[in-house]
């Protein structure tokens, strides 16, 4: 019988298959950052154990480090301005990291950024290892053909101390997407559609592997923009089968096998796909010719709905429990059933974190932008998803582009997704955001978040309002 | 990690789906708390109100649930961030058992690490026991026997995977069990290092 790449890569990583069919896995990268690796380190510390493995752990900090744009990027010193707590964690992960020998990419080096954007970009993910991070965003990492997931504190002392996770072996999905996407049509709009088709609860308990012509023919930031979101799907595994656009992906990057061992490796991930006649056990089909630009209206990734649409009535909903739901979204959310969500009037956009930071999604947001203004009562962020996108960005000009709209062009951090560094959305407003949940009060206490694709969110920052790009070249916005 | 064996008290129904961790534990208090403070801000979104006083309709405020042991709760609950917290905030205020549709799958796993005993119902189990809960009737969730208790209640069976219900019963210290698998680990790495040469070449 045919294998999914999931059943190759899980078998290959287990050290040990214990009596009860739970397996004892080997973790190919541990992933820390500030929030939870420091206090991991600290845990294992107080049991008296060593890192297992310190050259397979690697860190960053991006949750509560500032990203103003002034902060001083030479300087590993505490940051004037910033809570003395967050600059103590910051700090905190630097000494330990040094301590335990555990390499961690920092600002001083030009290095640092959000976890699900810098390891991919040094090459340090790569297909069929098995990553792990306390953050639940890891699934990003699935989309170069890893298996890797988000895990606890506790867990991560366990990874720490003896290299290796306990884990039962999940169900497994398909999702299967055809058909080509329309113009101004991006990953963010076919994964929110997908949530909305499916739910967001549709993956609990799954690992999902996302496919069909569709996937790809996605480039890799895409493809991490859809793998990042499998979490909302409630899957804590996304992935995608490694193929050419992967290996080109890798082909120098810093931390990517070189020469012969780049040979060997590809001949190796090229096994790691589904065989034709592998089963999953669910499976679903979408057509991406039916997606439009898409916006979440309530406080689930799964309320979502195309920009050109009305807001949703709950009286029209059978379910009493989804009404019940969507009365408290809509509550929560201020916003009238039966009216146009594009007329919906808003305060922030931020464009970034570890869904829609990278290169690609700034030029998308750019190509929306260029040379019109943002409304004059928006205030608008662009957080690049690390300091090497941040550079490559600036390369190319797209910081002037986004300065002369009237944007922020912000530091690499977490920022406004995670809300805890100080960059949150204040109670009442409501912000336009590339980030991936809309829970309540996920971007401050009363905020109002819609999720968007870059290119929307661009468009909703010039327009004041809810927008996608081809509402703003209908309404003649300036240029 | 602590013992489960069995616990006994109200049972605050919560029925609603999708509860995500955010909502179970802010994010202010991850970064700023330590184990053991968070039970004041557990659901704190919903507990309080702006200007910081209680809300007195949240099932949390009310007698006797202020002093819940057990919560009943609709599908896909604790979905969302991996923060481990949220299971210490429920810890933290005495909440020794969630009984859920379903539950997000890392928040499942943190549950597992801290001894907070995930149980899956039927929906229409849930509702049964929420309709003695909600009087305030003690119920009593017991491992050993795996049965759901109250007075007016009859008694409710509820599997559980034998791994699972054994390390809760003995309070099993995961790592000290994976360390006897050392020599294993060791000998996995050496092969791994000549098959995959690429994972360790730092």
């Amino acid at each position: 019988m045919g294998r999914t790449a999931f059943d190759k890569i899980w078998t290959m990583h287990e050290v040990a298959r214990l009596p009860d069919g739970t397996s004892l896995l080997h973790v190919d990268r541990h992933l820390l950052h500030e929030l939870t690796g420091l206090e991991a380190l600290k845990q294992l510390e107080k049991r008296d154990l060593p890192v297992h493995s310190p050259g397979l752990s690697f860190a960053t900090v991006d949750h509560v480090i500032s990203t103003r744009p002034a902060r001083d990027e030479a300087s590993l010193g505490a940051r004037p301005g910033d809570a003395p707590w967050s600059s103590d964690m910051v700090e905190g992960m630097r000494a330990k990291s040094r301590e335990h020998a555990i390499q961690l990419f920092d600002t001083a080096d030009g290095r640092q950024g959000i976890v699900h954007v810098v390891f991919p970009e040094l090459g340090l993910s790569l297909p069929g290892a098995l990553i792990v991070c306390s953050d639940s965003h890891t699934c990003t990492h699935g989309a170069i053909g890893a298996v890797a997931w988000g895990i606890g504190s506790s867990e991560a002392v366990h990874v720490l101390a003896t290299q290796t996770i306990r884990q039962r072996r999940p169900k497994t999905m398909r999702v299967t997407v055809d058909g080509q996407l329309g113009d101004d049509v991006s990953a963010k709009d076919l994964v929110l559609y997908l949530i909305g088709r499916i739910g967001a609860s549709a993956g609990t308990g799954y690992a999902v592997e996302f496919g069909g012509r569709t996937i790809r023919a996605l480039d890799m930031d895409s493809r991490m923009t859809v793998c990042n979101m499998a979490i909302e799907l409630g899957a804590k595994i996304g992935f995608i089968a490694p193929d050419d656009v992967t290996f080109d992906y890798l082909r120098g990057r810093p931390y990517a096998p070189t020469g012969a061992q780049f040979d060997a490796a590809v001949s190796h991930w090229m096994k790691l796909t589904s065989d034709d006649d592998a089963t999953f056990d669910r499976e679903y089909q979408i057509d991406a010719t039916a997606v439009r630009p898409q916006i979440t209206w309530g406080t689930s990734p799964e309320q979502v709905i195309a920009t050109d649409e009305r807001i949703p009535d709950p009286r029209e909903e059978a379910d009493p429990k989804r009404r019940q739901a969507m009365e408290a979204a809509l509550k929560y959310m201020d916003l009238q059933p039966g009216s146009a969500v594009a007329e919906t009037r808003i305060d922030r956009v931020f464009i970034g974190s570890c869904t829609n930071s990278r290169l690609s999604d700034l030029q998308a947001a750019a190509k929306a932008v260029r040379g019109r203004k943002v409304a004059s009562h928006v205030r608008a962020w662009i957080v690049p998803g690390s300091l090497t996108v941040k550079r490559a960005a600036e390369e190319a000009g797209l910081d002037a582009i986004f300065l002369a709209a009237g944007f922020d062009w912000r530091t690499p951090g977490c920022s406004m997704c995670v809300a805890v560094n100080g960059d949150t959305v204040a109670p009442g407003e409501r912000c336009v955001s590339t980030s991936n949940r809309n829970f309540v009060g996920r971007q401050g206490p009363g905020a109002r978040t819609h999720l968007a694709s870059p290119a929307v969110a661009a468009a909703s920052a010039i327009a004041g309002h809810i927008a996608d790009p081809q509402m703003l070249a209908q309404a003649g916005a300036p240029l | 990690m602590k013992a489960f064996t069995d616990c006994e008290g109200p049972a605050a129904p919560l029925l609603r789906d999708n509860i995500d961790t955010d909502v179970i534990v802010r994010i202010e208090r991850v970064a700023q708390c330590k184990r053991g403070e968070f039970g004041p801000w557990a659901f704190e979104i919903l507990r309080y109100r702006p200007d910081g006083s209680e809300d007195p309709d949240f099932i949390l405020n009310q007698t006797p649930f202020r002093d819940a042991r057990v919560l009943l709760a609709g599908s896909n609950f604790g979905c969302g961030s991996s923060r481990e917290m949220a299971v210490w905030a429920l810890d933290d205020f005495g909440i020794r058992c969630v009984i859920a549709e379903s539950f997000g799958d890392i928040f499942l796993g943190n549950c597992l690490q801290n001894c907070v005993l995930p149980i899956v119902l039927e929906r229409k189990l849930i509702d049964r026991i929420a309709a003695v809960a909600v009087t305030g009737a003690r119920v009593r969730v017991d491992l050993r026997t795996q049965s759901i208790e109250a007075v007016g209640l009859a008694s409710v069976a509820f599997d559980m995977a034998p791994s699972i219900r054994d390390a809760f019963l003995v309070g099993l210290d995961e790592i000290a069990l994976t360390l006897r698998s050392g020599a294993e680990i060791e000998r996995f790495q050496r092969d791994d290092r000549q098959l995959r040469p690429w994972i360790y070449r730092l």
